[in-house]
């Protein structure tokens, strides 16, 4: 995919986020060689990680040795951004975001915080994942998914639909269907 | 006479409790049952908004519902949580961009204590549940919602159960709609499971089908995000 005759590759931008919570263990899983190694093999010249309230903080790098280049941020306002310049997207397992990311139909491995009290959080990306709509990941496995994973294979997520609920207040109430 | 007094006492306290026993059964039973009536008018409708995707599940919801037949809306949100509000505000405020200037009085927006923020101790949370309890009376009174529409936030189970205990008392009956929120894919959250169990909720909506068949009840309606 790299343009050889010049000497520059083509900006693909993995892009991570924990939103509002704090997750070092992502943090610190994204900044392993591991991880940074299996994303260069698949092709990802830059790493954007968005660390929320966690204290770890990642090393920078500008990425000219031919590594991958790394930057990092607490919060933006721009999230959004990010995510639509993004070609892989790595996040928490937050509902808001897992969405977000899917109706910009870009490829998402969600990574479950195993340090959450009520990790109720896992439900909703495991079954997700077994819709092949995502990938789901631990911190301590994020290179082994990132290796094995196939993007061709994850499927669009068809956009969520609130008319059925509605319908259903509107005739309990005894309003009439339509009008 | 001091014997007939107690006897008289005692009379009147067992069938004062027997009524009590049966209009809670009755209200139980009339729950979950469509409305006879056909609605007329608009119904006044408290939202009850939790953090991040909670609210943008009800902002979703709120998208199809038509809004002059749920009107005045009252919105909740707990008292940390300002960005629910704004949201909020924001779906208000489209609105009335859609329909002119004329329904700007048609929402209110107003915050609530919570009973026990993310992580706190289920020991100290015991005062916390008192004084949102309070305060929970407090903005009910002041609303009396014909519906209530929430979805999964802690905030919602004081409310609610105000709400049942109105019904009882005949003060105001309200329909409660519940929808479990689209992250519970095997278990109810402790809201939902209370709404569902102590049949406060009059419909349960429940975005997987695998928890449709653990709670019969329960509407199975697919994904609102």
């Amino acid at each position: 995919m790299g343009d050889t005759e010049d000497g520059i590759k083509l900006k693909k931008t993995v892009f991570v986020t924990v939103g509002t919570t704090c997750f070092d263990a992502l943090v610190r899983a994204v900044d392993t060689p591991e991880v940074k190694d299996e994303l260069l093999k698949r092709g990802y010249t830059h790493l954007i990680i968005q660390m929320g309230r966690g204290s770890y903080t990642p090393t920078k790098s500008g990425g000219d040795d031919g590594s991958l280049a790394v930057d990092f941020f607490t919060f933006s306002s721009s999230i959004a951004d990010h995510l639509r310049s993004a070609s892989l997207v790595i996040s928490h397992a937050g509902s808001g975001s897992i969405f977000e990311t899917l109706r910009l139909g870009k490829p998402l491995i969600v990574v479950v915080n195993e340090d959450l009290m009520d990790n109720h959080q896992s439900e909703l990306a495991e079954e997700l994942a077994e819709r092949k709509h995502l990938y789901c990941a631990r911190p301590q496995t994020l290179n082994q998914t990132i290796a094995a994973m196939n993007l061709e294979s994850l499927l669009p997520y068809p956009s969520g639909n609130a008319i059925p609920v509605a319908k259903l207040i509107n005739q309990f109430l005894g309003f009439p269907d339509d009008k | 006479m001091e014997n007939g007094n107690g006897e008289v006492a005692i009379t009147f306290a067992i069938i004062s409790l027997t009524l009590m026993l049966f209009r809670v059964l009755y209200v139980i039973y009339r729950s979950g049952k469509p409305l006879r009536t056909e609605a007329r008018g608009a119904l006044s409708t408290l939202i009850v908004l939790g953090s991040g995707g909670h609210t943008a599940e009800m902002i979703n919801l709120l998208l199809v519902l038509q809004k002059d037949r749920f009107s005045p809306r009252f919105y909740i949100a707990a008292a940390t949580d300002n960005m629910s509000l704004q949201k909020a505000r924001t779906l208000e405020n489209n609105l009335v961009d859609e329909n002119g200037v004329k329904e700007v009085q048609t929402a209110q927006f107003m915050q609530i204590y919570r009973s026990r923020e993310v992580g706190q101790s289920y020991f100290t949370s015991v005062w916390t549940t008192l004084v949102a309890m309070a305060h929970a009376f407090w903005l009910m009174t002041k609303i009396r919602p014909q519906v209530i529409l929430c979805n999964g936030p802690g905030t919602c189970v004081p409310l609610c159960a105000i709400a049942f205990f109105f019904k009882v008392v005949g003060v105001r009956w309200s329909s409660v709609f519940y929808v479990e929120s689209i992250a519970r894919v095997r278990r109810l959250s402790l809201s939902g499971l209370l709404l569902y169990k102590l049949r406060i909720a009059d419909q349960f909506f429940v975005q997987w089908p695998q928890l449709q068949r653990q709670y019969p009840r329960a509407h199975y309606v697919g994904c609102l995000m």
